[in-house]
């Protein structure tokens, strides 16, 4: 690990204590894990004094036999040094839900939509949560590990089920 | 208001109405998705007071096929043939950053030559895509003769992949490890000629469109976005450099020994249409520098990772070697493992920052991969764009993103 990256984890464990927890990472990356009760107090600092102004990337990933089932990859970016952190925020809840950072990064709007669409976890406090690249009538959400490739409603509807 | 909204509404109040009404009256009109001009199946809807546009909201995913679930079902090889389909001007980024992705999980180096081809298809990818963007810009700004120009020379880099590729698009070339097949014989004579055709060409378009005033009025002061704004909602790539920051994925994180070629980066500072054209071309100027560099730093080696796990056998050793048929067998039915982990990683694409956060359970397949890719982000800056000013300049301002819809909705 270089010595940015120390420097970067350094300065998360004095202003933060036990609310970042460093997760396995390859080269130079920095993986964090956040406390989701202080994320948006963390996010709003990360965003200002922190440096990482820019959210380059925000996706989820459906670990669908652990606790807590989902996560969300903040991907951010520092372009004065330059350096990236990803932060990983683990959600929980039926559905699962987390708080928004389009206040924080309002480039996250269209990321937090796609989501809420492929995985179905519910932003609170997106300023337009609905689906973005599906249907609106579509049922589901494509991207989780339970939901089939192929499961589609069928339209044969003279078919008897079973066939 | 810009001056140009003021003065139509002048005329119009004194030429065209009688009584002007100052009541709120919107209309909301759909442009799109099936519109000649928003580069595929892109759909706003518009809220238009009279020809100004008030408010437009980008509605997207109508070209959404499922690519991110179908990489779950293939292996790390194979899915490099569904990531290069996501944006489809710049193949060889998407297949590139996957590839660095998986290379990053499985620890792996790529050979020298290796390397040095994945620079050379990818800058001249970034002139193809940029000639595709300068083409269907001027068609939509009425400069027709310029969408001809643009795409006869995309015409000379399509042939040079199809000769290297077997594929005019959708290539299926660079592969984690390396790249698939070495550069054919003879494959230096048409980017030889590409590098002495093409400065001319683009003197030519300058000639063409920069003093142009048609082009002008069309371009300069249109789509303003400033650099807070793009910042604010992740715009990157030329957006963000013409308005005024250096910043390129190539110089802050390289990849593929980048850093060993000289180029500048170009920016401009208005932040307009305009703007994002003078930056554009001179991005196409810079690849081609880094292109003649590759001619010269180009060396004779292996050009993939010859690792047996990684990497099936030469044809020959399968009848000589029992090592060998194991090693085919097991990549061709199961494919390799890539251990356990998680790695974002990102290139500088044609149009922004190109980001893969890949994730592997240590199985054949990827657990999760996901594209950051920049026309997805870069949408979010139209509604800036185009806020209060009138309908013709939002044709000017989305071919100006040049966004692909391949990419968008993957």
């Amino acid at each position: 690990m270089s010595k940015a990256s120390a420097a970067l984890i350094a300065r998360l464990e004095s202003k933060f204590a036990g609310v970042f927890a460093l997760s396995a990472s390859l080269g130079d990356d920095v993986i964090v894990t956040v406390d989701p009760s202080r994320w948006i107090e963390a996010a709003k600092w990360l965003s200002t004094e922190g440096g990482f102004g820019f959210l380059s990337n925000l996706s989820a990933v459906d670990w669908l036999t652990r606790e807590p089932r989902f996560e969300i990859v903040y991907n951010l970016t520092n372009f004065s040094l330059p350096q990236r952190l990803m932060v990983k925020l683990p959600v929980d809840g039926n559905p699962p839900s987390c708080p928004s950072v389009t206040a924080i990064w309002p480039t996250a709007n269209f990321h937090e939509r796609e989501a809420f669409d492929m995985f179905g976890i519910v932003f609170d406090g997106h300023p337009n949560l609905e689906r973005i690249l599906m249907p609106d009538e579509w049922e589901g959400h494509p991207l989780r590990k339970d939901y089939a490739i192929g499961k589609v409603p069928i339209e044969f509807k003279h078919l008897s089920p079973g066939v | 208001m810009s001056d140009i909204v003021k003065d139509f509404e002048a005329r119009a109040q004194g030429a065209f109405v009688e009584e002007w009404d100052d009541s709120d009256e919107l209309m909301t009109i759909n442009m799109g998705p099936q519109h000649p001009s928003t580069h595929g199946v892109l759909r706003l809807v518009l809220t238009l007071e009279g020809e100004i546009v008030r408010e437009a909201k980008p509605v997207i995913g109508y070209l959404h096929t499922g690519m991110e679930k179908e990489c779950e079902d293939n292996n790390w090889r194979q899915s490099v043939t569904i990531v290069t389909r996501m944006d489809y001007l710049a193949p060889f980024h998407n297949e590139l950053v996957y590839s660095l992705g998986v290379e990053k999980l499985l620890g792996i180096d790529v050979p020298e030559r290796g390397q040095v081809i994945r620079i050379l298809m990818t800058e001249l990818n970034r002139i193809s895509s940029h000639l595709v963007w300068l083409a269907t810009q001027g068609m939509d700004m009425g400069a027709i003769s310029m969408m001809l120009y643009g795409f006869r020379e995309r015409e000379l880099l399509v042939d040079f992949f199809e000769m290297v590729t077997g594929l005019r698009m959708n290539h299926n070339y660079i592969i984690p490890g390396g790249v698939w097949q070495d550069l054919p014989d003879g494959w230096r004579t048409p980017v030889e000629d590409f590098i002495s055709i093409f400065p001319r060409k683009i003197d030519e378009y300058e000639t063409l469109l920069t003093n142009n005033p048609i082009w002008k009025q069309r371009t300069v002061g249109v789509g303003v976005i400033t650099q807070e704004q793009a910042l604010a909602l992740g715009a990157t790539g030329p957006i963000l450099r013409a308005t005024g920051l250096d910043w390129d994925i190539r110089k802050a994180f390289p990849y593929s020994g980048i850093e060993r070629y000289e180029f500048d980066v170009p920016t401009a500072t208005e932040g307009d249409v305009f703007a994002r054209y003078k930056v554009r071309l001179d991005e196409m100027r810079q690849s081609l520098r880094i292109v003649s560099q590759v001619l010269d730093a180009i060396e004779d080696g292996p050009h993939r990772n010859m690792d047996p796990k990684i990497t099936p056998p030469p044809r020959k050793e399968l009848v000589s070697s029992m090592e060998a048929v194991i090693h085919h067998f097991k990549l061709v039915t199961q494919g390799y493992k890539v251990p356990a982990g998680e790695t974002y990683v990102s290139i500088e694409s044609p149009r922004g920052e190109l980001g893969a956060h890949i994730v592997s359970d240590g199985g054949s397949n990827p657990y999760r991969m996901h594209m950051r890719d920049p026309s997805f982000v870069n949408l979010q800056s139209l509604p800036v764009m185009m806020k209060d000013t009138l309908v013709a300049d939002t044709v000017a301002a989305i071919a100006s993103v040049d966004p692909v819809m391949g990419g968008v909705d993957r």
